[in-house]
């Protein structure tokens, strides 16, 4: 099968266990030039060989609030450069503009873990003239050392450089935290250029090491630092996100796994935060105390770290500004990149986690999660750390109402696979808990317990009753996004959505 | 035994979220309320989602429906609505002697059941007379609120206001072999307000609490659910129990202290309640 912008010898994916690439590329870059500063993009793009159909990327660390994307590919578009391919560990709402670019033909091929907003919608609905490939967190590492995708120019958003390049998310007007999605363009990029709006002379402490960085350019601001709290950073108060964040609590307490020295990683949603608050609760209780929490971190688990509920926090990128404050001054508290994240040719956090609470858009009878795309096709996130943190976790647990309004949880087929079902354990619903059946150990150990063990199947009959079983969403031929385990294979490809 | 009620949610008749999934949070009961929660002009749209609902959906829970006040022009459509439903109780607001009448008349010929609110200074007074008025009638919930605006008093966290309704209306209901129903704490964000107000009501010898916000229900459900301390102790009482009747013992003691019936009887009813809500299995009594 040939696909517009893919590469044409792609595996497809069979199972979790992973296909390591043999031959791996490693960073050789030590540029210690002392001429790296340029007071303007102008003039620094001017100096630049751009070419058409050159890859640029970017990173995520700065969210919702980024300005760099925008502000780099403006200047691009205006230079009449062409058939750009954007490799950007995420995209957010506020980089609409790309929109634009899409429609024009200069941005033509996007690679990113998760994509919301105008450009997701874009990309659905078939505007993008190659395709989208959605990574995973540690899956787009794999894709530059593996020589799958050449980063031609990165433009890395540093909210503190030095005069070598060194570069700090800590300090500096537009902190963000961690730089962990940004190692990798800097270590790999031909080019790599760091954007800042604080340069300074020198800096003791950074994430990204100067001798990567090519050049550094001043612009009066690299993003809003509150767009950088993703809105989502506060325990839910809904009473059936508490109920499913309880009950989750418990399967983590009756698995057989909770024990001192245990390790967690939780997203930043509110059910999902909900999770540590009732955790929090338990291992006071039981005077259980864990060894790290890992992941994008949010001020609730900088709490955590603080009562002495885990030894450690592995951050490769902080949800909100109390984190960022927690990373500067905690030395407890540690920046990782992505590669030691989530890779698999590293050796990955992910792999040492014990528990992992995650999301679902819709999940299906063989527990594979779409957290990619919204019920009606239209893409509206991503893997992410998803398909990562469930592959290494030994317990992964998805929590998600059963319904939403209307929509129901648990499909026949999910439209879009973003997680293997192999990978997932635990689904915890506000009525009843169902746990994938190859975990017979963790079915024998909550047979002990008052948890509501049902089948996933009797969860769909429940939710079948009370909504009805939707139509089927019809969908385009064109393959407007692929779909990338961590490992490369292809685990799904997205068609068009062709209306509303 | 009775049914368990150690916790009562008010769900709003008009809100279909609510509805839906009033029987996920694990109350004992729930209330489909179509009276105060429920603006006049919604009236008529929340009894035919109530309506809509019950015949629908499949819930665990003892339902329950407060329908409006005999004196309203909503009661009649309320009541010929709610008679054809797979209800449990109908709760009366405002209820009076003439009130359970006339609706124990209404009832006739169906399985549904009567609990009374008592919210005002005479109902608190003819207490005992209401409960007894039908043998459809099987308990009784405070209304704290109503009461309050009655005594021409503020209803505050502490409750002393309500000390004297509360005792009352426990001993009519205890005296009629009727359970009895706590007012719900309105403080929706105050969780140990709550804790310390249900712990209070149960000492009185409430059966249980209604519930405004789901959030209140796992509190309200811990406080009137027997404690582990209690079940271990009822269990030894029982285990002792068995002993001495082998031994052909009429009276024995645990620590040092006298066990006869009514220590007993407790102890029985603890565990009864324990294996209902499954806190203790068959086995651990061996």
């Amino acid at each position: 099968m040939k696909i517009n912008g893919y590469k044409e010898n792609f595996e497809l994916f069979t199972s979790v266990d992973l296909h390591k690439t043999s031959k791996l590329i490693y960073p050789n870059k030590n540029n210690l030039s002392k001429d790296k500063y340029r007071d303007s993009l102008d003039k620094l793009l001017d100096e630049l060989p751009l070419k058409d159909g050159m890859t640029i990327s970017f990173h995520h660390h700065l969210r919702n609030g980024d300005y760099v994307l925008n502000m780099v590919m403006e200047k691009i578009a205006q230079r009449n450069i062409h058939d750009i391919t954007i490799f950007a560990s995420s995209l957010f709402p506020c980089h609409k503009p790309i929109v634009d670019l899409i429609e024009k033909g200069i941005v033509t091929r996007i690679y990113a873990a998760y994509i919301s907003g105008p450009v997701a919608e874009a990309i659905s609905f078939g505007k993008l003239e190659k395709v989208c490939v959605m990574h995973t967190h540690g899956g787009r590492v794999r894709l530059v050392e593996s020589g799958d995708v050449k980063i031609d120019l990165a433009f890395i958003a540093s909210p503190t450089c030095d005069k070598l390049g060194n570069i700090s998310g800590k300090h500096g007007k537009s902190a963000c935290g961690s730089l962990g999605y940004a190692v990798t363009d800097a270590q790999y990029a031909e080019i790599a250029v760091a954007i800042t709006d604080n340069y300074v002379d020198h800096i003791d402490e950074y994430e990204i090491e100067g001798r990567y960085i090519d050049y550094i350019v001043s612009v009066p601001s690299i993003g809003d630092p509150k767009g950088i709290v993703s809105g989502t950073t506060q325990i839910t108060r809904n009473p059936i996100g508490l109920k499913i964040a309880r009950l989750a609590a418990d399967v983590i307490r009756y698995s057989g796994y909770f024990r001192n020295g245990f390790s967690f990683q939780t997203g930043a949603g509110g059910a999902s935060l909900a999770v540590s608050y009732y955790l929090k609760q338990i291992m006071r209780e039981h005077q259980i105390k864990g060894s790290f929490a890992s992941g994008g971190i949010t001020g609730y688990i900088v709490e955590m770290l603080e009562a002495g509920l885990f030894d450690k926090l592995y951050d490769v990128q902080c949800f909100d500004l109390e984190a960022v404050r927690s990373i500067r001054e905690n030395k407890n508290h540690i920046a990782i990149s992505a590669s030691k994240y989530a890779n698999i040719n590293d050796d990955a956090i992910v792999n040492d986690l014990d528990f992992v609470i995650l999301g679902a858009t819709e999940i299906d009878l063989d527990f594979n999660v779409n957290v990619t795309t919204s019920s009606t096709g239209i893409i509206m996130g991503g893997s992410g750390g998803h398909a990562d943190t469930a592959s290494g976790s030994k317990v992964t647990i998805i929590v998600s109402p059963l319904f939403n309004a209307r929509i129901p949880l648990i499909k026949e087929r999910v439209l879009c696979r973003t997680t293997p079902g192999e990978s997932v354990d635990v689904l915890v619903t506000e009525r009843g808990i169902a746990v994938n059946p190859k975990r017979t150990d963790l079915l024998e150990n909550f047979k002990r317990t008052n948890l509501p063990i049902v089948s996933i199947e009797e969860l769909k009959e429940i939710t079948d009753k009370y909504l009805g079983v939707p139509e089927e969403i019809a969908l385009g031929d064109k393959v407007v996004a692929v779909i990338e385990y961590r490992d490369g294979t292809v685990i799904d490809m997205l068609r068009q959505k062709l209306n509303r | 035994m009775n049914r368990i009620r150690r916790s009562m949610l008010f769900i709003p008749g008009n809100n279909p979220g609510m509805v839906q999934n009033g029987d996920v949070f694990d109350s004992d009961a729930l209330i489909f309320d179509l009276e105060d929660s429920v603006a006049l002009e919604e009236k008529d749209a929340a009894r035919e989602l109530v309506k809509q609902a019950l015949e629908t959906f499949e819930f665990n829970a003892e339902l329950i429906v407060r329908l409006s006040p005999l004196d309203s022009p909503f009661f009649e459509a309320d009541i010929e609505a709610l008679k054809k439903l797979p209800i449990n109780m109908i709760l009366l607001p405002k209820a009076s002697v003439e009130g359970v009448k006339v609706l124990e008349k209404q009832l006739r010929g169906t399985n549904i059941n009567i609990m009374v609110l008592i919210e005002s200074a005479l109902g608190v007074e003819k207490v005992f007379d209401i409960l007894s008025t039908s043998e459809r009638c099987l308990g009784l919930m405070l209304g704290g609120e109503d009461l309050c605006v009655d005594l021409n008093c503020k209803r505050t966290k502490s409750g002393q206001e309500l000390l004297y309704a509360r005792m009352r209306v426990v001993n009519a209901a205890k005296a009629l072999n009727k359970f009895c129903i706590d007012t719900p704490f309105t403080d929706v964000n105050d969780e140990e307000g709550l804790q310390k107000d249900a712990e209070f009501a149960k000492a009185l010898g409430f059966d249980g609490k209604a519930a405004i916000n789901p959030r209140q229900i796992i509190t309200i459900n811990k406080v009137f659910s027997p404690s582990e301390h209690d079940i271990k102790h009822s269990l030894r009482i029982l285990e002792a129990r068995d002993i001495a009747t082998k031994e052909g013992k009429g009276v024995f003691a645990i620590d040092g202290k006298m066990v006869d019936l009514p220590i007993i009887k407790r102890a029985e009813y603890i565990i009864e309640v324990a294996k209902k809500l499954k806190l203790v299995s068959d086995n651990d009594e061996d």
